[in-house]
């Protein structure tokens, strides 16, 4: 019995450390798909995180910070689009100041607006135990005991599949990502397909923000994030740019996050660094066994133009 | 910033090309230089982005409820109030110019190194492990062991990424972020384990000899020898990428890897003598902060230095020699800010704010600017 508890709790901690990877994944799978890489979702992520935080510690609702970290999130992304599609500069290096503004701007508000607050608790999400579903043994509580936000991570993933593979729009959202020009050709608007790719993939990466500070902690960490957004990126490419495979691949970082953590603190004859690099070692294998094959959409990280 | 950043090495440096395509690649380096334009370029528009950013700086300093005249002039009086203050830039910068410089030259030849941050890691603990190891080596002899194992150790971990890109067609984007995570645990392992102070208190090593501490150019104030290292290896990049045949091949493979394949240039091996390079930069830059500043090895070195390095090489429109002056400002962005949350109470995070808008405007510019060009 002891061990189904610990297989239990183990289980559970890695679906609820899968959701704010499965969020960011399934919204920078589009964008990819769309044909633009954003490596700025780290910074995307913080900048969700504190716009959660703050808006559902003064208004005292967490849906509310959600909204507004999704909003906020989708401004960011915007004025990302702005510059990658419509200005066509680097993909890259944009990203990558994305990061730095999304570290600056968190953390500067967080010590601006929460000085002089001494108890900052919030009340996070609490989770929702679904009738019958969660007295399954094992399943039960570990996919039907969980908070709404993980319930939505979860549906998300085959919804963004279903809409990317079996629906016209999916469809345009594709070719975009490989042939723009065609695209182009037949009538779809390639800047407009793009945006929104790149505005979705923000909001999503300001959810999953979101689910650490209201859903997982109750408060606003800086730097909380602390990495989850580069891990998305690779779990976008491990996932081979679909969404259930961001999924499936959010659940296997998830799995190996939660158990580093329980193995932080037993003794054990294997450092616990070595499952701390694990899902990166994973991942660059996974690359190599995988290679030759690549799923990677052909237009990936070049700027569209209508002149040739 | 370089003279004459971007002139094309004489017709009798190009030793790597065959003649026959010789002349078809230095027209095309030649077309996408933009005489006259490469002064507006390099200094006009980061000039314009920085003053951007300060403006947008200002408007969120004003609408959080700052004084922005306050902030501004604690800004100003941290990067040169007082000389010691620009020393302290100069520290701040040392890792930044090394960083980017490395950058810049991966980025010149057209691969994403996003993996300074554990290349400087790598470097880091293989200095730390000479410090450690053989510190009752002649100090010199053992600073110089430290250093080239530094950038050999950063070398290799950059030269990974590029060899699983070009042998195997590995996103390098992807390789180097996972091997960033990869060198943190190595380090953290090693200042837990087997590496770990005699004390077994902390997650650190022992402090390296006194001996062996890169010695100070003005005490009290921290600046070191480093600094002057930092100065001298993006002489050297800078050499090595506008005046050398190899630079010469390297840039070509930044610029149109088709053509320089066609040029005769093996395109793969610039790729990985690219990340060597570059990878080495930042090993050394993680070595050097270790008998520089802080004189052991744990966890969490860098504030982020791999990833900041990408905006210092960028504002300097990835020119190694330029970096000196994007890595001073952003070293003195530092220090500044540091000043802005002691004497006006605003949140040090200012830093990144302003860093992060630089490079935004400045990309924004560039592409306004490159579009106004084509038409």
């Amino acid at each position: 019995m002891d061990i189904l508890i610990t297989v239990q709790a183990l289980l559970q901690a890695t679906v609820r450390m899968a959701t704010p990877l499965t969020f960011t994944a399934v919204g920078e799978t589009y964008g990819e798909r769309a044909g633009v890489v954003n490596i700025g979702l780290e910074g995307l992520m913080l900048i969700g995180s504190i716009a959660a935080y703050a808006v559902a510690y003064f208004s005292g609702s967490v849906p509310l910070g959600i909204l507004a970290a999704a909003i906020t999130a989708g401004v960011f992304g915007l004025c990302f689009g702005f510059i990658t599609i419509t200005l066509r500069a680097n993909q890259i290096i944009t990203g990558a100041a994305l990061n730095l503004i999304g570290l600056g701007v968190s953390s500067y508000f967080y010590r601006a607006m929460f000085a002089t607050v001494t108890d900052r608790a919030i009340q996070p999400l609490q989770p929702i135990q679904l009738p019958v579903l969660s007295s399954i043994p094992l399943i039960g509580p570990v996919l039907f005991d969980q908070n709404w936000l993980v319930y939505a991570a979860l549906l998300l993933a085959p919804l963004a599949g279903f809409v990317l593979n079996k629906t016209a729009l999916g469809l345009s959202l594709r070719a975009v990502g490989e042939h723009p020009k065609a695209t182009a050709t037949a009538g779809l608007s390639v800047l407009g397909l793009r945006y929104g790719a790149v505005v979705f993939g923000a909001m999503m990466a300001g959810i999953g923000g979101a689910f650490l500070s209201v859903a997982y902690a109750n408060q606003f960490v800086e730097n909380m994030v602390a990495g989850r957004g580069f891990v998305a990126l690779a779990i976008v490419v491990f996932g081979r740019w679909r969404p259930m495979g961001a999924l499936w691949a959010s659940l296997l970082f998830g799995f190996f996050f939660a158990l580093q953590l329980r193995l932080q603190t037993q003794n054990l004859a294997i450092p616990y660094q070595f499952f701390q690099v694990l899902p990166y070692v994973a991942t660059i294998v996974a690359m190599i066994l995988l290679r030759g094959q690549s799923a990677q959409p052909k237009a990936l990280g070049v700027p569209y133009t209508e002149r040739a | 910033m370089a003279p004459v950043p971007q002139r094309i090495p004489a017709a009798d440096n190009l030793a790597g090309a065959t003649h026959v395509h010789r002349f078809h690649m230095m027209t095309t380096l030649a077309t996408s230089r933009h005489a006259g334009r490469t002064l507006w370029q390099n200094i006009g528009l980061p000039v314009l982005a920085i003053a951007a950013a300060l403006c947008a700086g200002a408007l969120l300093l004003a609408a959080t409820g700052f004084n922005v005249v306050a902030a501004y002039s604690a800004l100003w009086q941290g990067i040169f109030g007082n000389p010691r203050n620009i020393a302290e830039a100069m520290l701040r910068a040392t890792p930044l110019i090394l960083v980017g410089t490395g950058i810049a030259i991966a980025f010149r030849c057209g691969i994403w190194n996003i993996g300074a941050e554990g290349q400087f890691y790598m470097g880091a603990a293989a200095g730390a492990f000479i410090g450690l190891r053989f510190g009752n080596l002649p100090p010199l002899l053992a600073i110089g062991l430290a250093l080239l194992a530094g950038v050999v150790a950063g070398g290799a971990w950059a030269g990974l990424a590029g060899w699983l890109k070009v042998r195997l067609g590995l996103n390098e984007v992807v390789t180097t972020i996972m091997l960033n995570y990869i060198a943190i645990g190595i380090v953290s392992y090693l200042v837990t384990g087997p590496w770990q102070e005699a004390a077994h208190y902390n997650p650190q090593t022992d402090e390296i000899a006194a001996a062996l501490v890169l010695p100070r150019l003005w005490p009290p104030a921290r600046v070191h020898a480093g600094f002057l290292i930092a100065l001298i290896v993006p002489l050297l990049a800078s050499i090595l990428l506008f005046r050398t045949p190899w630079g010469y091949a390297l840039r070509a493979v930044g610029l149109n890897p088709q053509a320089a394949k066609h040029a005769g240039i093996n395109v793969n091996r610039q790729y990985v003598l690219a990340m060597w390079l570059s990878g080495g930069a930042a090993g050394l830059a993680g070595a050097i902060e270790i008998f520089g500043v802080i004189g052991r090895l744990y966890e969490n070195i860098s504030p982020g230095y791999g990833f900041t390095g990408i905006a210092v090489s960028l504002l300097a429109n990835n020119n190694p020699l330029g970096t000196i002056v994007s890595g001073l400002l952003f070293g003195a962005l530092t220090t500044g800010s540091e000043m802005m949350q002691l004497t006006a109470k605003i949140p040090s995070s200012m830093t990144f704010i302003l860093q992060g808008l630089i490079v935004v405007f400045l990309v924004a510019f560039r592409a306004l600017s490159s579009r106004s060009g084509n038409r």
